[in-house]
């Protein structure tokens, strides 16, 4: 018996097993609000060490993005985030790895045409259209206080 | 026309070609599942002692086809044909595992279908007198799937529960022809597959994708050949996974055919649900690893009669998919009987 596509599309959608959200939400509260606290407790730390609160904030960004392309390294980072899902790839944490793990993958076409060309493959949306829609606000920012 | 052709789409081997001889490695979590002592070799390293993951797929794909080579007591150079093919672009890893062989060669893209593609080719060839001796092979490797269609390893995802592991895996098999009646087992028919898509565009349900592929090709070979479901000890599919399978029974079911009882996935038999694989196992090298270290020794010793590989493949690339094109799917069967004679 022959199949419509729109039949077999509810066939497929009673068939498929969804993604239980309710665990990978509560993982990504948990692990992401890990991460925060984590990147507070940083902060402070370097705010303590005598750093200002603007070069503080600076520094717990480059030490979160540090230890993430550690743990990438380590092959670790990815174990975390098969069940954190969100909460490693939003924080600042989850750009560090998107940026490691292609750098480390494609060196074996060289340094050249495989860790710093593909480097920003996943990352690199977000750098674009980040630096564009930073560009646009500038705008609208200079005009209206102009 | 000649008398080969039965049905829609079925070929039947006027002197059956035999299967002399096969052999099947895997990687770590393939040992680790229900098969893993039936493999003939194992590569706890992903690297396979090699410099990349494409190197490692080659050199399990020559391993396999060295190993069931030296069960015939054959040099790999005395074969007449290579048939062989796998999931890279451009099918490197089978072309390189090729390279330095100087046997003929062909490289088959059937996605995950190639294994029973390189099978039928192989004894289309035979039966058809062009060649006496064929290796068939196939092989995936986790991680060159992983950079070619996903992401980088180390990259932190999830996978939805519908989404497939691919095996780090080869098989290849040695073909004869018929006269030669030290192989123990016959490839007696061939069904190759139309390209079936009923617009799946989810690249994490290949199962979903691939099902109507299976059923219009095993529903192809069962009417062409007046058989029945269970007229075979077993019908295997490659690599529907769990979804797939319940998929391509609920087709089946509209038939009022009730498949399950002779029906098995080579995606769940090569992983067990603690594996963490999701939907269960994928690639190349799953069927052709399944039919190699776990069905081809229990037809040659008896405990199977009659089976139905039916192999299946999505035939999608990363760039159909980024720009919105449904997957479409084949599946290619052969049917494999034990024994001397029927």
């Amino acid at each position: 018996m022959d199949v419509t596509p729109q039949e077999y599309a509810q066939l497929v959608r009673a068939q498929s097993e969804p993604s239980p959200l309710g665990r990978d939400m509560a993982w990504a509260f948990a692990v992401g609000g890990a991460i925060c606290a984590l990147g507070q407790a940083i902060l402070e730390f370097w705010k303590a060490a005598g750093l200002g609160a603007s070069d503080a904030a600076t520094a717990a960004s480059m030490t979160l993005i540090a230890l993430a392309a550690l743990l990438t390294g380590l092959h670790l980072y990815e174990k975390l985030a098969k069940y954190a899902g969100a909460g490693t790839l939003v924080p600042i944490t989850g750009f560090s790895n998107a940026v490691a793990a292609p750098a480390l993958e494609f060196k074996s076409e060289g340094l050249i045409l495989g860790t710093a060309a593909k480097m920003f493959t996943i990352a690199g949306p977000v750098l674009v259209y980040g630096i564009g829609a930073s560009v646009v606000y500038g705008l609208v920012l200079a005009a209206l206080g102009a | 026309m000649n008398g080969k052709r039965m049905g829609v789409a079925t070929l039947r081997m006027a002197r059956p070609p035999r299967v002399r001889a096969w052999a099947a490695v895997g990687g770590k979590k393939e040992r680790d599942g229900p098969l893993g002592a039936q493999f003939d070799a194992v590569f706890p390293d992903p690297l396979c002692g090699e410099q990349t993951w494409e190197q490692a797929e080659v050199h399990l794909q020559k391993t396999a086809v060295a190993l069931a080579a030296n069960k015939c007591r054959l040099p790999v150079s005395a074969l007449d044909l290579m048939l062989a093919g796998d999931l890279l672009g451009q099918c490197v890893a089978s072309s390189y595992a090729a390279r330095g062989t100087r046997v003929p060669y062909l490289g088959l893209y059937g996605a995950c279908a190639t294994m029973a593609e390189s099978l039928a080719v192989g004894a289309c060839l035979i039966d058809g007198g062009f060649a006496q001796r064929v290796c068939a092979a196939a092989s995936s490797h986790f991680c060159t799937a992983e950079r070619q269609y996903r992401f980088p390893l180390a990259y932190g995802g999830q996978r939805t529960p519908t989404a497939q592991r691919t095996a780090t895996a080869a098989g290849a098999c040695i073909l004869t022809a018929a006269a030669d009646d030290r192989a123990p087992v016959r490839l007696t028919h061939v069904c190759f597959g139309r390209v079936c898509d009923l617009g799946v565009t989810d690249a994490n349900n290949m199962g979903a994708a691939m099902a109507p592929a299976a059923y219009d090709t095993l529903r192809t070979l069962l009417s062409d050949t007046g058989t029945r479901p269970e007229d075979y000890d077993g019908i295997f599919t490659g690599d529907l996974g769990a979804t797939g399978t319940r998929l391509l029974c609920e087709l089946f079911a509209r038939d009022n055919i009730d498949l399950r009882a002779v029906h098995a996935d080579c995606g769940g038999l090569l992983f067990d649900s603690g594996q963490d694989v999701h939907a269960g196992g994928s690639g190349c090298g799953c069927a052709a690893s399944v039919l190699c270290a776990h069905l081809l020794p229990q037809l040659a010793d008896g405990r199977l009669r009659r089976i139905i590989l039916a192999a299946t493949g999505a035939l999608m690339s990363p760039t159909s998919v980024q720009q919105g094109e449904s997957i479409p799917a084949v599946c290619h069967a052969v049917v494999l009987e034990s024994g001397e004679k029927r």
